[in-house]
């Protein structure tokens, strides 16, 4: 690496400063998380009172909801990635949504297995064909899909840029997901808006959710950063550099 | 989720939270596999690395 290079930004496109950096920072993200989750999982579990309507069943939206922002969140990423990836032909941005995918398939899969558990008492059903949980269904499919399809190939380029289009082409699905509860008579509840003076969520619920956002957020990225480690590795395993890290 | 009653440290008793209301049966798997998950997804990627790492020692080993 060039210790002058002008372009700081460019130093992530080399492999063992990518492999540095995350490794120095995923450390961070997880203890961040750690004291998130703890103090969201008290809030919410413990001294927030039950919902009015619902009683403590509520209680499911501190992962719920988390999980189901992380879905679209992480796909996002992904989506990003594969871009940068195919447009200015960086290997390591498909290195980041090759990491990406299993995690997002584990928030999206959270999100539906937590929202079913959520379902059966409120709605009556564990599962309903309804345009939210449909659209979310499909999300998980795409990141099956990217990664079947990247995984597809026995050149790892023509598996990237594979799994890239896909990627691209699925980013249709997200804004489906987010207006699925506006455009279609659904189940599932509309968006609650969480701030201003005609807020629709007590702050003793809102504060022990943002904690739990922010706390599976730095999750997320702790996880991510040590899988882009592993996938960089993976790829590199022949460059010199890798001598220095194992 | 409306407005509740906004009080922030409800006492409540054990049992009051380990029954949930009588919705244990719903809270709590979601947060058990909510766990699992978690913790899944933090192994996972430290079990690749290691390997890795030990995969390309022993190359470097044998092939200096």
């Amino acid at each position: 690496m060039d210790k002058h290079s002008w372009a700081w930004f460019h130093r992530f496109a080399s492999p063992p400063y990518l492999y540095k950096v995350a490794g120095l920072l995923s450390p961070w993200f997880m203890w961040a998380a750690i004291l998130l989750i703890a103090a969201g999982l008290y809030g919410g579990l413990w001294s927030s009172p039950p919902d009015y309507q619902q009683g403590d069943g509520f209680r499911i939206i501190y992962i719920h909801v988390p999980s189901a922002y992380l879905s679209m969140m992480c796909y996002s990423i992904v989506a990003i990635a594969s871009a940068v990836g195919l447009i200015w032909r960086l290997k390591l941005a498909h290195a980041v949504a090759v990491a990406a995918a299993p995690l997002g398939a584990s928030f999206t899969f959270l999100a539906l297995i937590t929202g079913s558990l959520w379902g059966k008492p409120m709605w009556g059903t564990f599962w309903v064909w309804d345009a939210r949980l449909t659209s979310e269904l499909i999300l998980l499919f795409l990141y099956f899909g990217f990664i079947a399809l990247n995984r597809a190939y026995e050149d790892r380029r023509s598996g990237d840029r594979a799994g890239a289009v896909l990627a691209l082409v699925g980013v249709v699905n997200l804004p489906i997901i987010h207006y699925s509860v506006v455009w279609w008579n659904s189940l599932h509840q509309g968006s609650t808006k969480f701030f201003g003076n005609d807020a629709e969520i007590a702050a003793s619920m809102l504060v022990p959710l943002l904690l739990m956002i922010f706390g599976f957020t730095c999750f997320f990225f702790a996880c991510l950063l040590k899988r882009v480690q592993a996938e960089v590795l993976e790829r590199e395993r022949n460059a010199a550099w890798t001598a220095e890290v194992v | 989720m409306r407005r509740g009653p906004r009080k922030w440290c409800e006492m409540k008793s054990l049992h009051e939270f380990l029954t949930m209301g009588g919705y244990a049966i719903y809270v709590w798997p979601a947060y058990i596999i909510a766990a699992v998950v978690m913790i899944v997804n933090l192994m996972l990627p430290a079990g690749r690395l290691k390997r890795l790492k030990a995969e390309i020692r022993r190359r470097r080993s044998i092939n200096p």
